[in-house]
């Protein structure tokens, strides 16, 4: 990864917003299991790249691609094959 | 998780701009009458988004630096010269204008004062913003929680919210703030001028086993450095909440 890439890279407080319009709740404290590493990290703590085409989030702790989003004109393409359990309160 | 995290769909609302504060040259803080505005925790954000005469529009995220007390929504915005929406906030918005925004958005980075353990606050230039909210949150409601703020800025010229900063601190109620200059400071500087480094983290940063909880907020690189020397000095990841704005923002 180059110098300019790692500093693009932001974290899940910054789709707190998108994660909102998808799922109409706070998902920033749900808690993701990774489905490479098995690790449990909150959504507001894990990895997130926003200057790719769409979204992409990846683990702290093994730097999987836990889930993809894009967004378009008037619908969404969510990945979450990264995530093996979201588990969030309502 | 406390149930009014759960807040339902997000809506895009105009707030109108009350006030503009130049806070430093680069920096200036953005006073809103937002009708209806649901009320924030200290530490969440709002989404803003600029609408060109062509339609192309443009968001980015910018952390909320007035406490939930305020009956005006503030954000502290940095002009980034090369940025799609921050030299619009900071330069061409007046006073009057509206400004098109949905949140307030988060429930990681917040800080609610309902926790007796001690905060460190580390920011890194206008990261500094939302530990503003919390620290001002802390001060509208007279609460004694022992807080620490590490603040790294540029140069003196650049440090945000200086004068309050300072007559916070004086008011001996537990708020002590550390500034540490990187780039310039001035003559007789007797703060910090370099890096946050494990030494100064090992000064300010409260003890361990005090179980601090604590917000970074800043530049990616300085967030990851100052959570990482944390993680080293023994402190439990998951009580080091942080918040990166990458190199730029925008």
């Amino acid at each position: 990864m180059t110098a300019q890439q790692s500093d693009m890279k932001l974290d899940g407080n910054a789709i707190g917003g998108l994660l909102r319009e998808i799922f109409a709740m706070e998902m920033t404290t749900a808690q993701g299991t990774c489905a490479n590493c098995g690790t449990v990290h909150m959504v507001g703590e894990v990895v997130v790249y926003l200057n790719a085409p769409g979204v992409v989030v990846r683990c702290p702790s093994c730097d999987y691609v836990q889930m993809k989003i894009v967004r378009g004109r008037d619908r969404y393409w969510m990945d979450m094959s990264g995530v093996r359990c979201l588990e969030f309160s309502v | 998780m406390a149930r009014t995290a759960v807040l339902g769909r997000l809506e895009w609302q105009f707030g109108t701009v009350a006030e503009l504060v130049m806070e430093t040259p680069k920096v200036a803080s953005l006073l809103l009458d937002v009708p209806d505005w649901m009320g924030h925790l200290a530490g969440q954000h709002v989404d803003v988004r600029v609408t060109a005469d062509d339609g192309y529009q443009a968001e980015r995220s910018y952390s909320i630096s007035s406490p939930p007390e305020d009956s005006r929504l503030a954000i502290t915005v940095e002009r980034l010269d090369d940025g799609e929406v921050s030299p619009y906030l900071v330069g061409e918005v007046r006073e009057g204008d509206k400004v098109e925004l949905r949140g307030p958005i988060g429930g990681y980075f917040v800080w609610k004062g309902d926790d007796d353990r001690p905060v460190l606050l580390v920011a890194g230039g206008s990261g500094v913003a939302p530990l503003m909210a919390m620290i001002r949150h802390r001060a509208a409601n007279h609460l004694k929680t022992p807080t620490r703020l590490l603040y790294s800025s540029r140069s003196y010229d650049d440090v945000i919210y200086r004068a309050e900063l300072e007559r916070l601190a004086s008011a001996g109620d537990g708020l002590t703030v550390a500034h540490t200059l990187t780039r310039m400071h001035p003559p007789g500087w007797t703060g910090y001028a370099r890096r946050i480094d494990s030494a100064m983290l090992a000064e300010v940063a409260w003890p361990k086993a005090q179980m601090p909880i604590v917000y970074v907020c800043g530049p990616t690189p300085m967030v990851e450095s100052a959570a990482n020397l944390l993680v080293d000095m023994g402190y439990d990841p998951r009580s080091v909440k942080t918040e990166r704005f990458g190199a730029t923002g925008g």
